[in-house]
């Protein structure tokens, strides 16, 4: 195949769950900004874990314990080469939720002091916003919004004068906008925030499978990660931490699995990133993301984001002809997302005609309530594309909509 | 179930054109209901004169069911007692949330379709809720 296509029919068959029928139509399935589809090889992956090598990682003398510890440290590995980072900075966590709110507690809970300002864009998930209010109420540092424009782009003049004053230190940004699709000039706002001594803080959980991810590109502090975003299983991501700023890090959890030695007395931390890997981990997890890693290799995530890109934008020019119906996310940089109301429908009213016509969306405040309020909506309908979608899916989604529009005028 | 079934005529044209919406003054009770799932809100205000609903409005965005069903409502409870609105609520969540209970519901049989999507009986609810937390818990509190 030529460098830069998409077999996107082949890569639909190696999915699954693709090929069924909702409410008796074929499943047009765009909600990938809450959880892709996995790919056989994936399943087969964690399959064949459980099937073969199952067994507790770390410190057991049997040979199963040994495959499984090399299975999770490859993994390991893997995701690390993926991300142009050592395997050393990269923590195994259940998803961004925990990998962000490792960074508040860990980071924020030693650095923040009274009279220090987290900045958080606007667009941010809850989960990159939630974390730094709890810290912030514990610390006594304050949490301030980066202001976004009505196509939803960061407003970076805004980001520099208020990092002027000198007190930030975290900026709290996400790679791209689960609501809008904005792609953010996350190298940029590094940039920006390094030059006042602030750390960045990347929720990159709509990234991975769209673009390449580069911890060393964005010069990013912090970047959170899932798997389940990007073809790998739930329960699953990752933290990467510049290993300057995880090695002066405390643990976030204690227990097992992340101590040099413990007495009544005393108990010596592990280096990262045990230190951050209390308890059991996911071992079959870790080794489904490694697997969906080696997925996105194969299909080439530049080729998938161009894919997903031109599908969306089909998309929102049709649906734009629909009288009453707006997109929101009209930024210059923009991932395969298309968000819009209706002004016949509510989302809800919306997601339900649709799923009538097999097809899945994302109806509702999409966990950014502080960015629907900066639009003054309370939901959106989001269609999300993955590499797996076709021009059928578009047709779907548009005749669908259309549908809605007729039962509610 | 199709989505004629669901989206019956009464239910489009209360969605469209609810009933009973806006400001109410004087009142006496009020609440506001909130639907964490997609971030609606309502706002309900009830005027009791001696153990009686003798007016009530509500106002706010939703969904077209959680529009209707607080249309339909305000219909039905204004004019009642407290205890029987209170009474007519506990009624309507169980016709919403168990089996075989929705044969008596009058009008509001029309909302039983919504049974069939679980994630959309929250929206059926949440005005019955605000009445509920309104004239149970909700009295005006006065600085006069």
């Amino acid at each position: 195949m030529e460098p830069g296509t998409l077999d996107v029919s082949s890569t639909r068959s190696e999915f699954p769950a693709l090929h069924q029928s909702v409410a008796g139509s074929p499943l047009t399935y765009l909600d990938n900004s809450a959880t892709t589809q996995r790919p056989q090889s994936v399943l087969d992956a964690v399959n064949a874990f459980y099937s073969h090598d199952n067994a507790n990682v770390h410190r057991g003398d049997h040979q199963l314990s040994q495959r499984a510890t090399e299975a999770y440290e490859n993994a390991r590995k893997t995701l690390a080469a993926w991300l142009n980072a050592t395997p050393e900075e990269v923590v195994f966590t259940k998803g961004c939720t925990e990998a962000l709110n490792l960074v508040a507690a860990a980071w924020g809970g030693t650095n923040l002091r009274p009279g220090d300002t987290v900045l958080v864009s606007t667009m941010e998930h809850h989960s990159n916003l939630v974390p730094w209010q709890q810290i912030a109420g514990l610390t006594g540092a304050a949490v301030e919004p980066i202001p976004v424009s009505d196509s939803i782009e960061l407003d970076l003049e805004a980001l520099k004068s208020r990092l002027a004053k000198g007190d930030v230190r975290a900026v709290a940004v996400k790679a791209v906008c689960n609501v809008g699709g904005t792609i953010n000039p996350v190298a940029e706002v590094a940039r920006l925030a390094h030059a006042h001594g602030a750390v960045v803080v990347v929720d990159a959980a709509q990234a991975l499978a769209h673009e390449q991810v580069d911890v060393q590109a964005w010069d990013a502090d912090f970047v959170a990660l899932t798997a389940h975003k990007a073809y790998g299983p739930m329960g699953i991501g990752a933290l990467y931490g510049k290993s300057s700023l995880l090695a002066a890090m405390p643990p976030y959890q204690t227990g097992g699995g992340m101590v040099r030695g413990v007495s009544f007395e005393k108990t010596n931390f592990a280096d990262p990133p045990e230190r951050f890997e209390a308890g059991t981990p996911n071992v079959a997890g870790a080794i489904g993301f490694a697997e969906a890693v080696r997925f996105l290799q194969k299909v080439g995530v530049e080729n998938a984001a161009r894919h997903e890109t031109c599908l969306a934008r089909r998309a929102e020019e049709l649906l734009e002809e629909v009288p009453g119906l707006k997109v929101y996310g009209k930024a210059q940089h923009k991932a395969g997302i298309v968000s819009f109301t209706l002004d016949a429908a509510h989302p809800h009213d919306v997601g339900t005609v649709l799923n009538e016509y097999g097809v899945a969306v994302r109806t509702g405040h999409h966990c950014c309530m502080p960015l629907m309020k900066r639009l003054g909506i309370a939901a959106t309908t989001r269609a999300s594309f993955a590499c797996y979608n076709n021009d059928e899916d578009v047709e779907r989604l548009v005749q669908a909509v259309h549908k809605a529009k007729e039962l509610f005028s | 179930m199709s989505l004629h079934e669901l989206y019956q005529e009464i239910i489009l044209d209360h969605g469209k054109n609810p009933r009973n919406f806006g400001e109410l003054e004087p009142y006496t009770h009020e609440a506001e209901g909130f639907n964490p799932l997609c971030g609606d809100q309502i706002r309900l205000l009830v005027r009791v004169n001696q153990g009686k609903i003798e007016d009530l409005k509500f106002s706010g965005r939703g969904c077209a069911i959680s529009t209707a069903s607080a249309s339909m409502m305000t219909q039905l409870v204004k004019g009642k007692t407290v205890e029987d609105a209170v009474a007519l609520v506990e009624k309507f969540r169980r016709s919403m949330t168990e089996e075989g209970t929705e044969a008596d519901m009058g009008e509001l049989g029309c909302l039983s379709g919504v049974k069939q999507y679980p994630n959309r009986v929250k929206c059926a609810t949440l005005a019955w809720h605000a009445l509920k937390s309104a004239v149970t818990t909700g009295e005006k509190v006065t600085t006069e």
